[in-house]
């Protein structure tokens, strides 16, 4: 067996187990016998509801918005062949999540609860179409992050112009969970919206393996080996701005998981741009999965919020890649 | 015919004539310098005929298919390029980089066959890189990436290979091996076509030469003919002087107004 299928099954492996652990662990803590009888028992019986209504789809969610994370994170920095792309950093998370809350505090979301998911996604994609045709008049890492920072800022302010227009003042929690991201209550309905369009994004992003390869050795090297470059930008820009802007509209902006995953399986997997795309999203899946289960660690006085977590990692390991990456710079 | 046949093609790009009016072909076997001063249209040859850029007007003809007609992946099979400087954005290693020849080749999900295995070998044996094999090209000299990267075109196993500049900036050594590399290419029947600054190596090395000057075609054939004292006067405004030695020509260049 070669190392990378070797690599996806132990990453399938490991996720397994934590999502497993992830049933376990919480306010009240389940065993082994208890999950079971949760998943076989009466519905309305207080274990099954903790189970299937409470944790699972939790538990699934993660996975899902981890996947897509990390996926997008690794087809974005492919086509730009850039380290730091990540929709977090060039602001397509933020634009989503402003568009989330345009359809929310429009009422919008009353008529048709569909509109969170669609308007998350037209921010979405607004967002990674400027990054991309900046990206293609002026290549350099620094233009692109700076981009990402203007983005980013604008659409950070753009949902705190919102929800102080609203009549009833949000809370500041609902303020974190837009530009942080949390799990927390999240049910089967955020799931099924959720996940239509998140299935969607990964299947155009998933076979543009070959051609992110081909880029590596420029985008006019890439055309003369038979890839169509237009056609596979289109497919990462949809598929990642469809796909993130679902995961957003369903638990906010998540930070630097698109941008920490990559970097970590190609360190351990692959430097190949279409080789990490599947085991991207399995990491992506795993990392987020985990950082939800740090949340339920008990602390005294409050509860740690998923965004802070993935913040408290990523952003070090962006500087890190900065540091790393820092000769390309220009 | 076998061969890569440009018919009357002309280009345009942003309201600006890039080429006028050109007609040129590239027969197998045979390695044709294509030379011109900076901006005379030597790139945008090439890359109209590998279809980065839409001719205005013209046809080109791969083994009398019209490119046009063709898929970009059946096109890719009949024609390689070797862009200039080729970056290579990944620390990926040298043999992946080869591997990417067989593009052309495979589907999305296609893995590298026995045959594939192979013929990357056999492409990292010819130009000379099977010791580079697993080192990261980030981490290789001019020379060496140059050689990597030839190693990839040639994997390809088009019958038509076009280089922009592949020997600029390598050192003379590395110049003539990868003069050498693109030679013997040519006499294992392919056609090479190749861009040029230096005329010295253009004459040595070239069985013809296109001389381009503003987009247009000022002369092609046999290199002596072609880099006659009236062409480098009026195109390159420089004279040179020649010798023969043990039946290789040399030339040398020097600026009109210095000199005698």
């Amino acid at each position: 067996m070669n190392k990378y299928i070797t690599s996806n099954l132990l990453l399938i492996i490991a996720l397994i187990l934590t999502a497993i652990a992830s049933l376990m662990i919480g306010r009240t803590p389940l065993d082994v016998s208890e999950i079971l009888y949760g998943f076989v028992g009466p519905a309305n019986d207080p274990i099954s509801i903790i189970v299937i209504e409470l944790r699972l789809p939790r538990i699934l969610l993660g996975i899902l918005i981890g996947a897509t994370l990390g996926i997008s994170g690794a087809a974005l920095q492919g086509v730009l062949r850039n380290p730091l792309a990540d929709p977090g950093v060039i602001g397509v998370t933020a634009s989503a999540s402003l568009g989330a809350v345009i359809a929310i505090h429009s009422g919008l979301a009353i008529m048709w609860p569909l509109f969170i998911p669609l308007f998350a996604m037209a921010g979405a994609l607004i967002a990674t179409a400027i990054l991309l045709f900046v990206s293609v008049r002026e290549s350099s890492v620094l233009m692109l992050i700076l981009v990402g920072i203007g983005i980013s800022s604008l659409a950070i302010a753009g949902v705190s112009l919102v929800m102080n227009m609203a009549e009833s003042p949000m809370s500041v929690r609902d303020m974190v969970m837009w530009m942080l991201g949390s799990l927390e209550n999240r049910t089967s309905t955020d799931l099924l919206l959720a996940l239509p369009f998140i299935l969607f994004g990964w299947i155009m992003m998933i076979n543009v393996g070959q051609g992110l390869n081909a880029l590596s050795v420029g985008e006019d090297t890439a055309q003369s080996m038979g890839i169509n470059i237009s056609m596979l930008k289109l497919r990462v820009v949809i598929g990642s701005a469809i796909s993130v802007g679902a995961a957003v509209a369903a638990c906010g902006s998540i930070g630097f998981i698109g941008l920490v995953v990559p970097h970590m399986v190609r360190g351990l997997i692959t430097n190949e741009p279409g080789g990490i795309l599947i085991p991207s999203a399995l990491m992506g899946g795993l990392l987020l999965t985990l950082a939800d289960l740090m949340t339920r660690i008990p602390m005294p006085g409050a509860t740690l919020q998923l965004g802070v977590v993935t913040s408290l990692i990523g952003a070090p390991a962006f500087l890190y890649i900065v540091y790393k990456t820092r000769n390309n710079m220009r | 015919m076998n061969c890569l046949k440009i018919e009357n093609i002309n280009l345009e790009l942003e309201n600006r004539v890039i080429l006028k009016d050109i007609s040129a072909t590239l027969n197998k076997g045979e390695i044709v310098g294509l030379i011109g001063p900076n901006g005379a249209g030597k790139s945008s040859l090439l890359r109209s005929i590998l279809g980065l850029v839409k001719i205005s007007k013209g046809n080109i003809l791969i083994d009398d298919l019209n490119i046009k007609d063709l898929k970009l992946k059946e096109r890719a099979k009949k024609i390689a390029y070797a862009a200039q400087g080729a970056p290579v954005h990944w620390p990926l290693n040298a043999e992946n980089v080869v591997a990417l020849g067989r593009v052309p080749h495979l589907n999305p999900w296609q893995k590298l066959s026995a045959v594939d295995e192979e013929i990357i070998e056999n492409a990292m044996v010819q130009t000379d890189c099977i010791s580079l094999k697993g080192r990261h090209v980030t981490s290789l000299s001019g020379g060496e990436r140059a050689r990597v990267l030839l190693a990839c075109v040639l994997a390809t196993a088009a019958p038509y290979i076009l280089a922009d500049e592949p020997v600029a900036s390598l050192d003379p050594s590395h110049q003539l091996q990868v003069m050498e590399i693109l030679k013997n290419l040519s006499q294992n029947d392919n056609g090479v076509m190749v861009v040029m600054h230096d005329l010295s190596l253009a004459l040595r090395y070239c069985d013809r030469l296109i001389l381009l000057n503003d987009g247009q075609l000022v002369g092609q054939g046999a290199p002596e003919i072609v880099l006659n004292d009236e062409n480098l006067a009026d195109v390159f405004g420089i004279r040179a002087k020649r010798w023969s030695d043990n039946g290789e020509n040399y030339l040398i260049t020097h600026n009109i107004n210095q000199g005698e």
